[in-house]
């Protein structure tokens, strides 16, 4: 029943889903949602700069994702337009330049679906080593600047104030952000990226107590929606990206179920 | 002006005056247009802010609270709760706290990280009468215990910590500064508070040569002079 490559896309489903849990709860403390975003629709021109120049895809994306966010944080603090309009110009223009560039190159014929909705079962050996290569380096670098990401998350004025190099942490978190869109642009598309990024962790939301907790329970439901997901797709023939995200939904609407015993929980908190 | 190891200098001034904004200066977190700040190289800083919006989708207890930016074992960390009144909110979610216990709790933090230099945003807003002294006491404790320098800014224009070492009055300059009256000489203060309040609290005389006028200019003596001859 399990055919090779369906092996292959659970484990590199997997993967992404461990990175994906922590900094999508980084993306939900930091209304970030967009952020998100903007980036995966930026990693259509990466991949069609990506062909143009003959790079590796992967890299091209990530090249691009650290291009665009370093550009965002220029034009916040030069512009006058909020945050929200720079991320929907960024967002909407690096894909239609994308989509253009790609269109100007009638030798490549691009499967457009597998890079919007993703192409699970096309994966590579070769995938895998990079998923999980720099899947690890990612959680290697998050866990490395977790406490002053966390500390500039509550509060930049008291961490700059007490030494916690805020900005450091807000560097590596966007080339870690660029990092897991690159890997995860074959597993579920860059359309559904931000998905990924943010359903496992509103649902982890309502279990944990502390950041730590919610960031692991994240990345377990992640794991979950990608098996489930992918399970369905083998099962009933669906697309397999829009299947892990259905999954991870269903999961969130179990968690908002009210259970009796968590219901008392939440009395008391409020 | 300045705060040396072991000093609490106060900081009043009306809103808008520049008090925060001297105080993230000091800490650096906001940089200095002109003039310069001067810290001791490797100071060990705590900041209790004026403000601190959580964002309610932060699972975030008291005592992860309490290691935001540093580390320490549950024996140091039960003391500093101890201190500030708050063991009881070990446990609790810091979105749930009252004002007050908020307060505590940001002084909490700031004493478990032993500062050298500690700076205090209006600390005791939203505490009671009785809690605010009982803070200050505190932070005299904490001074006389870590030889802490310390910047306190004060929300109050008249009354401020009788341990203060230096009154420093803001309105976009230094309007005027120096040591706070004893409460044993003020019976204006003792008739408005009572005796037995009057442990942790000082008046402040303002002793000011100027004015502010309404659109900003200042108006000294010498210029007040000059306008009555016209």
């Amino acid at each position: 029943m399990f055919d090779d490559f369906f092996v292959r896309a659970v484990i590199g489903g997997i993967g992404v889903a461990l990175v994906a849990g922590p900094l999508g709860c980084f993306i939900i403390w930091r209304r970030l949602a967009y952020f998100g975003d903007t980036l995966s629709h930026s990693a259509l021109l990466g991949v069609a700069l990506g062909l143009l120049f003959e790079l590796d895809i992967t890299f091209a994306v990530f090249g691009i994702s650290i291009v665009v966010s370093s550009l965002l944080l220029l034009l916040q603090r030069r512009a006058s337009l909020s945050s929200d309009a720079l991320l929907g110009l960024l967002a909407h223009s690096t894909l239609a330049v994308g989509l253009v560039v790609l269109a100007f190159m009638t030798w490549v014929r691009v499967d457009l679906m597998g890079f919007l909705f993703g192409d699970i079962l096309a994966i590579t050996a070769l995938d895998l080593v990079i998923i999980w290569g720099g899947g690890l380096g990612v959680l290697v670098l998050l866990v490395m600047v977790w406490r002053s990401l966390f500390a500039a998350t509550v509060s930049y004025e008291l961490a700059t104030a007490e030494g916690a190099k805020p900005d450091r942490a807000n560097v590596i978190f966007m080339i870690v952000m660029a990092g897991l869109i690159a890997v995860s642009m074959k597993i579920v598309g860059v359309l559904l990226i931000t998905a990924l990024l943010i359903i496992p962790a509103a649902t982890a939301r309502r279990f944990a107590a502390s950041p730590e907790q919610m960031a692991v329970i994240a990345a377990i439901i992640g794991v979950i929606s990608v098996v489930l997901g992918l399970r369905g797709s083998l099962e009933w023939d669906t697309p397999a990206g829009p299947s892990i995200v259905v999954a991870a939904l269903i999961c969130f609407l179990l968690s908002v179920v009210p259970i009796p015993r968590l219901k008392i929980n939440a009395k008391n908190r409020a | 002006m300045s705060v040396s190891r072991g000093e609490i200098v106060t900081l009043i001034g009306p809103n808008g005056s520049g008090k925060s904004t001297t105080a993230k200066l000091t800490l650096g977190v906001l940089k200095t247009d002109e003039g310069k700040v001067y810290r001791r190289p490797n100071l060990r800083v705590s900041y209790v802010p004026q403000k601190l919006d959580l964002n309610w989708t932060l699972p975030l207890s008291v005592t992860r609270f309490l290691i935001l930016t540093n580390r320490a074992s549950n024996k140091q960390i039960e003391n500093a709760l101890a201190l500030t009144d708050t063991l009881h909110l070990a446990n609790a979610q810091m979105r749930n706290l009252s004002g007050g216990e908020f307060q505590r709790v940001l002084l909490a933090r700031a004493i478990l990280r032993s500062p050298d230099f500690l700076v205090l945003d209006e600390p005791v807003q939203g505490v009671d009468f009785n809690g605010e002294i009982a803070l200050y006491k505190l932070i005299e404790d904490i001074r006389n215990k870590l030889n802490c320098g310390v910047l306190l800014i004060s929300h109050d224009l008249h009354v401020v910590m009788s341990a203060t070492d230096k009154v420093i009055c803001l309105n976009g300059h230094v309007c005027c500064s120096g040591t706070p009256a004893t409460v044993a000489s003020s019976d204006e203060f003792k008739s408005l508070f009572g005796k037995q309040t009057a442990l942790g609290l000082a008046f402040y005389q303002h002793r000011h040569d100027h004015e502010h006028l309404p659109d900003g200019r200042i108006l000294t003596a010498s210029v007040a002079e000059e306008n009555s001859d016209v």
